[in-house]
């Protein structure tokens, strides 16, 4: 398959396939892709557009246009009309409310091109679904209504398509038709979308007065408006440069997916180039270990290539064996991409329940999965005027800048420069849902200049010298389950059996280490995070650390256990019911929350997320604290 | 000096990246075969996105006993040349009820297809199944994502589907739960023809013109593929030079006359013709929203 130009001759498609299909399927074969997003409101006709789109380049069957000239009649909105909306408006609930409510990709072709369209939603609360639409796409066609101007939407459309670093915007101003085609309106429209524009960063556009529904400078240019002189938006979308063509100029980065290996003799590393182009020969260099070899081929089912570019999927052999596998980065020797574990960051947030800053989430970036925080914003953006606001927390929609940290460092370029190694989605631990897209914007020097200082005496040589095993033994459960005196009793246990140990009790570190923080969700992760890290550094020290703490949440207990080694975090449940803790209530505490005096109380206003598989769990109704002590320690041994 | 990559060197690129996350990631995938033409791309790919490794998953057939014999024929050479284990799930409660197409109605493909397909899943414990459904093919489609979840009871919630975003795939799921991953979403019936010529693909001779014997029922032309198909009073089976467009059970499967025997024909033919791709099988005209219902109570 060879490149086309565009100068080379366009065949007219229709006659040529009735007259040669060989040629035709010649010229088909050599089209390139462009995709691209509409951006509007139900009202600006954007699903017109794309209907008239979809139609004119014959992409609508009989029986589909029979079913949508018999949909218009029905409930059109074009009276006696086609209406194209009721073509590209799938689902059949959004359907009946007249609305498109998600993102839903379209295709069609000219002679030159093949387009896939996704097709994005003008609703406010919908920010999530342009975003992920934009995210793929090489141009945005931003749709404005001739007889309404430059709208808020039209504002918070362009800076999401500028965010996510599309280059080539559309500014089509539609309904041409519904003014005169009045060039003096059209010009005042775009001369104040320019100076918007350029406030917001956006140094380029090109702006085009169309009318979707009668057809105007769509496919050919428009008769009724003779002062515009550029081309039609098919003719547009069908010459505008491609970032695919633009990426191969870029340095090499290959971020590897898979490790193949059918026999001992063969070991290949699969992925997608995203930047860059690569021949046999050329060095590299792995990241994040830095090791360097050079391409002995480039393999495919089809024989070896002798070289591969950016957009497409190979499997590359090395000239020596080096470490390589997944989640890591094959890069230019002479140039590679950046390493490290905090960066500043803009996050969209796409959840219903909002960002706890401090949780950590799992970070999936290129092929890379790592745990990452994200810490309370710096500002929030208000996508409507751009103002910046002061804000704790990212609800559904927001759209805020904040320091992010993973739990190893990750190889990364900024998005600006690079979309794959700098776009990444943040997932809940627990639900699995993708809860946030973000874009790295640079490394913070601090993660640069500290580096991790190695030590003679290892974790092993203090415990070897205690002559046991460390641990930390997580109680967790509600406030008056008995946490604290159970602990209290298995560390006189452990006392007497000559085991080193050492007790976190809840309310003592709250006294002291952790007096600044109070009890919001923010806060109470921050607690749960610096126990963590204390009771990892006691148990470096060849300690058996116990720890007494409600610990409610799931995600900061996992956050815990994943700092340790496997098998040396014991959870255990100290499983009471809520009116059997309430009754007690030893310190006074349910009934203070119940009066309202108590605000964040675990179990009355605030979760309490029980473990799902406890290491250990001890019921406290039909065990007395003694009895569920010694049940403890006799799960724990063998102790050394 | 760029090198323009063509559509179909970057939807073919697309779907290798998308395989291949699945196979790093998931515990046990499989891919859903058909014997259709989309399947025989979908297998292609597979074989391009592993080489030199067969792909490393097996092929589930959710038989239904009423394909043409010709797709049965190819389904077992196709899998013995990519190397791959073949898996067959007939529902063993369709079989034993005796569900059949001229009696059944939707409920043939209710029993044999959807709930075929759940039991075959929750048998062999596969926790991502490739399918090869494009989004072009029917609108409720246009908006289903690449890597699309299920319940653990196998339910599409179209209302809320993970955001999907660059090239960035979330395979993260609870014990129970799995995900079909569409690797060819973004392909036209345009694209896979083409495909299948540029790269040399073997499909079904079903697809090519031939003179076969049919009747013409209820405004669909079918084939009568075996001695299992009852006639009506006054149906004379009439030998016509037809082909398929699309492969589904063959009492289920309406067939065009037709000449084109190559697939240049077959693509000239399907350029120049009026009708939609699914025209051609009974499913969709059940109710306004079929496919979407359908899919909801977890058909692929």
């Amino acid at each position: 398959m060879s490149p086309v130009t565009t100068d080379q001759v366009i065949y007219k498609t229709d006659d040529l396939i009735a007259s040669d299909i060989d040629a035709y399927l010649n010229v088909h074969q050599h089209k390139s892709l462009l995709r691209f997003i509409t951006c509007g409101s139900v009202d600006d006709g954007k699903s017109t557009l794309i209907g008239r789109l979809l139609y004119d380049s014959k992409m609508i069957f009989e029986d589909q246009l029979a079913a949508l000239e018999s949909d218009s009649k029905r409930m059109g909105t074009q009276g006696q009309d086609i209406d194209f909306a009721l073509l590209v408006d799938g689902l059949a609930a959004e359907r009946e409310q007249g609305i498109t409510i998600d993102v839903a990709y379209r295709f069609f072709a000219t002679e030159k091109r093949k387009f896939i369209v996704a097709d994005c939603p003008g609703h406010e609360q919908y920010t999530r679904n342009m975003v992920t639409g934009a995210s793929t796409a090489d141009l945005a066609v931003i749709l404005i209504d001739a007889r309404k101007g430059v709208l808020v939407q039209t504002r918070r459309h362009s800076y999401l398509v500028h965010l996510l670093g599309i280059r080539n915007i559309v500014l089509a101003v539609n309904k041409m038709d519904l003014i005169n085609y009045d060039q003096a309106k059209y010009d005042a429209i775009v001369a104040e979308y320019t100076a918007f524009a350029s406030s917001i960063g956006i140094s380029d556009f090109t702006a085009m007065p169309i009318s979707g529904f009668k057809g105007d400078n769509i496919t050919e240019r428009s008769v009724h408006m003779p002062y515009y002189v550029g081309q039609p938006l098919i003719a547009h979308l069908e010459t505008v440069a491609l970032d695919n063509d633009a990426d191969q100029a870029k340095p090499l980065r290959m971020p590897v997916q898979w490790v193949n290996r059918p026999n001992l003799d063969f070991r290949g590393f699969s992925g997608q180039i995203a930047t860059g182009i690569l021949r046999p020969g050329d060095a590299i260099r792995v990241l994040p270990s830095g090791k360097t070899s050079t391409i002995q081929k480039i393999v495919t089912l089809d024989g070896e290539l002798s070289e591969a570019v950016a957009g497409q999927s190979v499997t590359l052999c090395f000239a020596d064996e080096i470490d390589c596998s997944r989640g890591d980065v094959i890069a230019a020797a002479d140039n590679p991409p950046e390493v490290s574990d905090q960066f500043e960051s803009t996050i969209v947030w796409m959840a219903d329940e909002a960002l706890t800053p401090g949780r950590a989430y799992w970070l999936k970036l290129g092929t890379q999965t790592v745990s990452a925080t994200v810490q309370s914003p710096k500002y929030t953006i208000n996508v409507n005027n751009m103002e910046h606001l002061a804000a704790k927390t990212l609800e559904l929609n927001a759209i805020g800048v904040a320091e992010i940290l993973t739990d190893k460092p990750i190889v990364f370029e900024p998005y600006a420069n690079n979309r794959v190694l700098g776009g990444f989605i943040l997932i809940d631990k627990i639900s699995n849902a993708t809860v946030a897209a973000g874009m790295l914007h640079f490394s913070l020097r601090r993660a640069q200049n500290v580096h991790w200082q190695a030590t003679d005496i290892g974790r092993e040589a203090h415990a070897a010298l205690k002559n046991q095993k460390p641990k930390i033994l997580w109680f967790t459960g509600l406030s008056g389950s008995g946490k604290s005196t159970i602990a209290n009793e298995v560390e006189k246990t452990l006392n007497l059996l000559n085991r080193h140990t050492f007790l976190l009790d809840g309310d003592n570190i709250r006294h002291g280490l952790n007096k600044d923080l109070g009890f919001t969700e923010t806060d109470r992760i921050e607690n749960i995070r610096r126990v963590g890290e204390v009771a990892k550094l006691m148990a470096d020290a060849g300690l058996i650390v116990l720890t007494a703490f409600i610990s409610p949440f799931r995600a900061e207990r996992d956050m815990v256990r994943a700092m340790m080694p496997e098998g040396e975090f014991v959870e255990i449940f100290v499983d009471t019911p809520l009116e059997v803790a309430e009754a007690r209530d030893v310190k006074g505490l349910y009934k203070k929350a119940r009066a309202g005096q108590l605000k964040n109380f675990t179990g009355i206003d605030s979760p309490y997320e029980p473990p799902e598989n406890p290491d250990i769990r001890v019921n406290t109704v039909e065990m007395t604290p003694a009895e569920a002590a010694e049940h403890i320690v006799r799960q724990l041994m063998p102790l050394k | 000096m760029t090198k323009t990559l063509t559509h179909l060197e970057r939807l073919e690129a697309e779907a290798i990246h998308i395989m291949r996350e699945v196979v790093a990631e998931a515990d046990k995938p499989v891919m859903l075969y058909s014997v259709g033409k989309d399947s025989a791309v979908m297998l292609h790919l597979a074989r391009k996105a592993f080489y030199p490794s067969p792909p490393p998953f097996p092929l589930l057939h959710i038989d239904t006993t009423w394909k043409f014999k010709a797709m049965y024929a190819l389904r077992e050479k196709a899998a013995r040349d990519a190397g791959m284990e073949l898996l067959v799930h007939q529902n063993p409660e369709a079989i034993a009820r005796g569900i059949n197409p001229f009696d059944h109605g939707s409920l043939h493909t209710d029993m044999w297809k959807t709930e075929g397909l759940k039991q075959a899943l929750d048998k062999y414990g596969f926790d991502v199944a490739f399918g090869g459904a494009r989004r072009d093919e029917e609108k409720s489609r246009a908006k289903e994502r690449i890597f699309s979840f299920r319940t653990a009871t196998h339910i599409w919630d179209p209302k809320n589907q993970r955001p999907e975003l660059w090239n960035l795939y979330n395979a993260r799921k609870a014990k129970a739960e799995s995900i079909r991953v569409f690797p060819i979403s973004n392909w036209t019936e345009l694209d896979i023809w083409q495909y299948i010529h540029l790269e040399n693909i073997e499909i079904v001779p079903l697809y090519f013109s031939a003179p076969r014997p049919t009747v013409t029922r209820d405004g669909m032309l079918l084939m009568i593929d075996d001695d299992r198909f009852p006639l009506k009073d006054g149906e004379v089976p009439v030998e016509s030079s037809i082909r398929f467009r699309t492969l589904g059970c063959y009492p289920l499967t309406g067939a065009v006359v037709s000449h084109a025997a190559t697939l240049p024909e077959i693509i000239q033919e399907m350029l120049l013709t009026t009708t939609s791709e699914r025209q051609g099988r009974a499913i969709d005209h059940d109710q306004a929203a079929s496919m979407e219902k359908k899919k909801q109570e977890g058909y692929f």
